[in-house]
């Protein structure tokens, strides 16, 4: 069994339907239509203590209904789900004591006080014992470089400031679970960087398990081993992301910075293109390996510099949205 | 339990950084405390028969529902309870180990208790100095004062669980605009406080007995201008206390039921 098991969950949201125009409006007044829609359909997975885990897909295609049953925020319609041996929307008060939640579009701050004095109230919420709050509230606050913050108005934080605090009013109760629902929308650089490393080491130090949503991939591809993609409320892909670039992540761009010209033609290069001052070649690296082709080159042209690039990840995301019609 | 006093606490403490909104709620309600009292002038002047109360009891009346307007009317609601339901903050509540409808409700609690710690006082102060008959006169009786202080208070809890009730019912229609302002506007037609419930017609008064609305202020009011005689008060005491106990019960029950279909959008 493990720690995390959800078994065929199924949730589906019924939507007032509404054409547009006055006749219409008159008409749902008398008699509404309703369209159902399937936010999650028959999703099933198992995840270990002190994984981190990237759930990801499209807008629309069923993360956060995911993560709000998971949280014991919903009621699915169907299906079973065991988290650390309870089913969290039947024990929900018992069980949201183990999980932390961050919602990135949403705050959990009171807007008018200073954020330590939220923190105070969750203490309270969640019974921590004084010095257990106070020990794991100065860790937090060293962590996250929240000094010079936590005593300011939440409402004159900026977003990369209060993004973390809010990270840390969900931590101060030593959840074993962290939902981590879009924590990078709208953060500069700097302040992803700092939540990611955080995010890290919080893993690494506690084993906490973690399941992170996200659209930036590069949120998942530093923090998480292994993906679960989802489209339409489906589960797509389950596994490593190692594997999904193995499949996917066939073409390499090379730019070569020359001033001979080149006239190259090998199995294996899918495009050609001159730029301003050189080439650039699109090379299917599963026939002809980077080696070979810089072999090639050097004995046909003089190279100034070179220049090679992955596909990124959200490419590698793009095709597959493509290859599942999501 | 000590959450809920947290959580009460710090709305109060948040709720008193709104001054120049008090300051300019005590301005309104000194206005319509002036309108409604010259309008009780005119009609005793015109000499009605079987008027319930006194004059000096109508205008104490009328300035103790302007002093405690902030606490005892249902009308300014807690925009944060709705934003909540509208914006789904409320997965936020949700992921709290507590009973969702006792953190509202003393988040309510707290939100009017601030409101009305910081208007009641220069109310109470400045109308009990204007000359008579226009000023608040003193309760009728040192007994009638007690009795009115331990009325008001279960009052206040009374109009709390009304007022959480709002929000609730919001979970349900996803807006608080028509039933619920339907519900409140004749909430507060039924406390007493656009006419004293005694001025209403015999059937109005009859259904107003039945209805929770007129054991928020119009009894302890009445208590205070010593316009009841002391068995009728035991009595609607006891009922008083039980609506409060009826409204947090089926407030409880009602957001319980609630959860099982609630419904959050985006993000």
């Amino acid at each position: 069994m493990s720690f995390i098991e959800v078994k065929q969950i199924s949730k589906t949201f019924r939507v007032a339907k509404k054409k547009s125009g006055l006749k219409e409006a008159f008409k749902s007044f008398i008699k509404r239509e309703y369209l159902d829609v399937v936010a999650v359909d028959d999703i099933s997975f198992s995840i270990e203590k002190g994984e981190i885990v990237g759930y990801i897909g499209p807008n629309g295609a069923g993360k956060s209904t995911t993560i709000k049953i998971l949280s014991g925020i919903l009621n699915p319609d169907s299906g079973e789900c065991k988290i650390a041996g309870m089913t969290p929307w039947k024990e929900r008060v018992k069980y949201v004591k183990k999980i932390g939640v961050v919602f990135g579009q949403k705050s959990q701050l009171w807007w008018d006080i200073p954020a330590e004095d939220t923190f105070d109230l969750l203490k309270d919420i969640y019974d921590i014992p004084e010095e257990e709050y106070q020990a794991t509230k100065k860790d937090l606050i060293k962590r996250l470089n929240l000094e010079d913050i936590i005593n300011i108005p939440v409402r004159q934080l900026s977003l990369g400031q209060r993004m973390r605090c809010e990270i840390a009013a969900s931590l101060l109760h030593n959840p074993e679970i962290l939902f981590l629902d879009e924590p990078t929308i709208g953060l500069d650089a700097v302040s992803k960087q700092l939540v990611r490393d955080f995010i890290k080491k919080l893993n690494k130090e506690k084993k906490t398990t973690i399941i992170l949503t996200s659209h930036d991939m590069s949120d998942i591809t530093t923090l998480a081993k292994r993906i679960i993609l989802i489209g339409k409320g489906k589960v797509l892909y389950d596994g490593s992301l190692k594997k999904l670039r193995d499949k996917y992540d066939t073409e390499t761009h090379v730019n070569i910075r020359t001033k001979d010209k080149l006239s190259i033609r090998k199995k294996g290069i899918t495009s050609k293109n001159k730029t301003r001052d050189g080439y650039e070649l699109v090379v299917n690296t599963k026939i002809l390996s980077i080696s070979e082709l810089l072999m090639n080159l050097s004995k046909k042209i003089l190279i100034d510099d070179i220049d090679i690039e992955q596909d990124t990840i959200d490419h590698i995301i793009v095709k597959l949205y493509e290859d599942y019609k999501i | 339990m000590k959450a809920y006093i947290t959580y009460f606490k710090l709305k109060f403490i948040s709720g008193l950084q709104y001054r120049s909104a008090a300051w300019a709620g005590i301005a309104t309600q000194f206005f319509f405390g002036f309108v409604y009292i010259m309008v009780y002038i005119a009609f005793y002047k015109s000499g009605g028969k079987d008027i319930p109360l006194t004059l000096s009891q109508v205008i104490t009346y009328l300035w103790l529902n302007q002093a405690f307007l902030a606490l005892i009317n249902q009308f300014t609601r807690d925009q944060e309870l709705f934003n909540m339901v509208r914006e789904g903050t409320i997965s936020y509540e949700l992921a709290r180990p507590k009973n969702l409808y006792f953190m509202w409700y003393f988040k309510v609690l707290g939100q009017k208790l601030a409101n009305v710690t910081l208007r009641f006082f220069p109310l109470v102060l400045i109308t009990s100095l204007l000359p008579k008959p226009y000023g608040l006169g003193g309760p009728a009786s040192l007994s009638c004062f007690i009795l009115f202080l331990i009325c008001l208070t279960i009052g206040s809890l009374l109009v709390t669980a009304l007022t959480v009730f709002y929000p609730i019912i919001t979970m349900f229609t996803l807006s608080e605009k028509g039933i619920v302002n339907l519900m409140i506007s004749l909430a507060d037609i039924m406390s007493g406080l656009v006419v004293p419930i005694p001025f209403f017609p015999l059937f109005l008064q009859k259904i107003s007995k039945v209805l929770p609305f007129q054991y928020i202020s119009d009894l302890p009011f009445r208590i205070y201008v010593g316009s009841m005689p002391t068995t009728i008060i035991i009595n609607s005491m006891i009922i008083q206390f039980t609506w409060l106990i009826i409204l947090i019960f089926l407030g409880n029950f009602l957001m319980k039921k609630s959860l099982k279909r609630v419904v959050v959008q985006g993000g």
